[in-house]
């Protein structure tokens, strides 16, 4: 398989809250620090992105965050406009306001026109070569497959029209698997797993991208082996640890709650290895799948994501 | 919607109803129904809730467990209080929609039986149901409701715009999921209807729903968008549009648009009441609404905004649930002193206990001794951490506020009936079947000195 980053164009998807930011964001600085030139796009104009970098806003035309990456956040509209001068050659005169909110609406009627436009702004980007590395903050499972699959769809909805014959060079960037790659991050819990699951299997039947790779993110450390936790499960009886708080000249009670903690890790540290197996066994064998640990401390703002993006690379 | 309509409260609990109401009346303490057990506030808090509300909408950020604790609520309430207790759950969890034994399809209610309590441990007062909101057989009801004759009820439905507006368009979600809660509440077949909200982009979303339909029908754009198919003469307004959009998408899918479109508009003045009468529904004062949220950066900055936006619309809120909260015991200092002296101690302790271990088994190097300790203690730091987190905008959010209460984390998930009911127990403040107290959470409820009860 090709290596993660020397593939042009990728999507970072998942359920909502697993830190899809958090790794678009690494993956892009990481690259960036590889001598690439890597724009990162938010699909969802939330601000999370420049959140992560502490960078202030991201816009449409793009925002420099350091040497060689750039960040900026997707606009229908504006790449509706952008689309019609560039593409299409449609004049645009001045403000396009009642046009795109009549827009906006046909969009959220017509399946695949707002996703076309999103999907056609990436593709673009990756086909004038602007970038080295275009890494997307996608769009949470519910929707990233219409996303991925728009240019498929567009063609049994729209007859003629200029949509219709643009789909073609988008459908060869997004099939091409030494380009275009799907990340997907998860974590070890039941939903997120589920949905990971199930989404690969969808990227696989309805999208021309396919999946490079799945991120376990928030992943936590294994703090005993087998016989190490005997030894511990011997240290928390009651009176060893009544012993043992003597020696140290402290509460008993206090110990046994540190004792409680361990335990409730141990458990926690259990319940996620076993969704991680039910992930590995999900997905398709040939796709890596890669670990980030859970940081106990700051987990965003930028520090956070430089610590991401040097596990990441760790990985890789 | 008239305010006196009768509850068919059954069972142990019917009594209680009447002198609750909204209207801020004093609750007499109850007679039954109210267990020694429940005697912290919050029982009688949620007891006074239980008895005034026969709407809880459970909201907030995504994956937070709102499903589970409308859940959880729903089956501690008929356990406890009794009467019957529908819970509409949004795309459940598999194995928590087998636990409620929810067939996965459609929205057709079933009964939780009492056996099922039973095998958890527990004699059930009331009756428990569960339902699935089924997105699209909702929306195909609400068309057939409102569209003016079958024929055209037909059509809208085989539309594939219609289609893909049912399946997809995220607010339209938002609507069904307060739709289908009025249409039970108009049934009245259940003394209290639990309300899960579908995840949606953004929580707040889900308050203007009703509104934003009745928008949506009554917009100038619905209308403006179907002239010119409607009649010969173009107005100059649309033309930009037209010009542009036909040369992007073709004259054949605009003139689908537009057909689906006039098509809807048939269904406008049905639709626009009924949306009114749901927004009716979410403030009336028999509804209440809890926020549920974890105690983590994003989710929490979400919850704190979906409770500004309650009260800026005078929505009830009736209690905010902290789920998933680390024990108390993380942030206990004299716990962190024992840590740290274990962590000091590690090889002394080591060199001390490998011999008595080796002597009661196998043999054991004071080295891996000695690391098991300092695992121990720096597990200990890296949850404290976050404890100490969550405990920090535990502050932030509760601080002006009626009733808050934490659920602590459940190892294993809850993913039976006995999950949800030691859930609910956690909300109750009183922990049944004995768990042990050190995997308790933090949370006293705190109810505040000014509460605002609305009237
Ligand atoms: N490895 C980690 N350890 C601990 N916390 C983490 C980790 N990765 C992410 N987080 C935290 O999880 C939260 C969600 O992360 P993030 O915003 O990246 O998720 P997302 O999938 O983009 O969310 P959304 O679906 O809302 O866009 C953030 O508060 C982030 O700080
Ligand atoms: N107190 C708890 N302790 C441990 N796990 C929990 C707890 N509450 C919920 N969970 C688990 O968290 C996951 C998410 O819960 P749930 O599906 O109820 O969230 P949700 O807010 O409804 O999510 P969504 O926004 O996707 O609908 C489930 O796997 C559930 O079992
Ligand atoms: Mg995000
Ligand atoms: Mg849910």
């Amino acid at each position: 398989m090709t290596p993660l980053l020397a593939r042009r164009l990728l999507f970072v998807t998942g359920k909502g809250g697993v830190g899809k930011t958090t790794v678009a964001a690494a993956l892009g600085l990481l690259a960036a620090e590889q001598g690439k030139r890597t724009l990162v796009c938010e699909v969802e104009p939330k601000g999370d992105l420049s959140v992560a970098y502490e960078c202030g806003p991201t816009p449409f035309q793009g925002r420099q965050v350091s040497p060689g990456l750039t960040a900026m956040s997707m606009d229908t509209e504006a790449s509706l406009r952008e689309y019609l001068k560039l593409i299409a050659r449609v004049p645009v005169v001045g403000r396009i306001g009642p046009v795109a909110s009549a827009f906006d609406f046909v969009a959220t009627a017509a399946p695949g026109i707002r996703e076309i436009l999103t999907i056609g702004k990436l593709c673009y980007e990756v086909r004038e070569r602007h970038y080295d590395l275009v890494v997307v903050d996608a769009s949470a499972t519910g929707q990233v497959v219409g996303q991925l699959a728009a240019p498929i769809g567009i063609n049994e909805l729209v007859k003629v029209g200029i949509v219709r014959t643009q789909t073609g060079w988008m459908l060869d960037i997004l099939r091409n698997p030494e380009i275009t790659g799907a990340v997907i991050v998860t974590t070890p819990e039941e939903m997120p797993v589920s949905e990971a699951v199930d989404l690969s299997a969808r990227i696989a039947e309805e999208t021309p991208v396919k999946l490079a790779s799945v991120i376990a993110n928030r992943v936590l450390p294994e703090l005993f082996g087998t016989r190490e936790e005997e030894i511990f499960e011997s240290m928390a009886a009651p009176p060893v640890t009544k012993a043992l708080a003597e020696e140290l000249d402290v509460d008993v009670d206090a110990l046994t709650s540190v004792f409680s903690a361990a335990r409730l890790a141990v458990t926690i540290r259990r319940d996620g290895a076993a969704h991680l197996e039910r992930l590995r066994a999900g997905i398709a064998e040939s796709v890596p799948l890669l670990y980030l640990p859970y940081l106990f401390g700051r987990a965003h703002g930028a520090r956070a994501i430089r610590q991401v993006a040097r596990l990441l690379g760790e990985e890789l | 919607m008239s305010p006196t309509r009768q509850r068919a409260k059954a069972g142990t609990g019917a009594g209680t109803a009447a002198g609750t109401d909204a209207s801020g009346g004093q609750n007499p303490r109850r007679e039954e129904g109210l267990s020694a057990a429940m005697s912290s506030p919050t029982a009688l808090e949620l007891e006074q809730l239980v008895a005034a509300k026969e709407v809880m909408v459970a909201c907030g950020p995504g994956g937070v467990g709102k499903t589970t604790t409308a859940a959880a609520l729903a089956a501690t309430i008929a356990a406890r209080i009794g009467g019957r207790v529908l819970v509409l759950t949004v795309d459940p969890a598999k194995r928590l929609a087998d636990a409620l034994g929810i067939k996965g399809i459609g929205n057709e209610a079933t009964r939780v039986p009492t056996e099922a309590f039973e095998r958890a441990g527990i004699r059930p007062k009331g009756e428990l149901h569960a339902a699935m909101l089924d997105m699209s057989e909702s929306w195909d009801a609400l068309v057939r409701r409102h569209a003016p004759n079958k024929s055209t009820a037909d059509q809208i439905i085989s539309n594939p715009l219609y289609q893909n507006i049912s399946r997809r368009f995220s607010q339209g979600h938002d609507y069904i999921a307060m739709e289908r809660l009025f249409e039970l509440h108009e049934d009245g077949d259940y003394d209290l209807l639990v309300v899960d909200t579908p995840p949606s982009r953004n929580a707040i979303d889900l308050l203007d729903a009703p509104a934003r339909m009745q928008e949506f029908f009554s917009s100038r754009l619905l209308r403006w968008l179907t002239v010119p198919y409607r009649s010969r003469f173009v107005n100059m307004a649309s033309r930009p549009f037209y010009q542009v959009a036909d040369r992007i998408l073709g004259s054949q899918l605009l003139q689908d648009l537009a057909d689906f479109f006039i098509l809807l508009q048939t269904m406008r003045e049905g639709f626009v009441a009924r949306a009114d009468a749901v927004g009716r529904l979410l403030r009336d004062p028999r509804t209440t609404f809890l926020v549920v949220t974890t105690l983590e950066a994003v989710p929490g900055r979400e919850a704190s905004e979906m409770k500004a936006a309650l009260a800026e619309r005078h929505l009830h809120l009736g209690l905010l649930v902290c789920n998933r909260v680390l024990p108390s015991l993380l942030i206990d200092p004299a716990a962190a002193r024992a840590a740290d002296r274990l962590a000091e101690s590690a090889a002394s302790i080591g060199e001390r206990l490998a011999p008595e271990l080796t002597a009661a088994g196998e043999a054991v190097a004071p080295e891996v001794v000695g690391r098991v300790v300092e695992e121990v203690a720096h597990s200990f730091s890296n949850f404290r951490l976050v404890a100490n987190r969550e405990a920090e905008l535990l502050r932030e959010l509760s601080a002006a506020h009626d009733v808050s209460v934490t659920v602590p984390y459940q190892p294993g998930h809850v993913t039976d009936l006995a999950g949800l009911l030691r859930m609910g127990a956690g909300i109750w403040q009183d922990e049944p079947d004995g768990e042990s107290p050190d995997t308790r959470a933090p949370g006293r409820a705190r109810p505040s000195a000014s509460r605002s009860r609305r009237t």
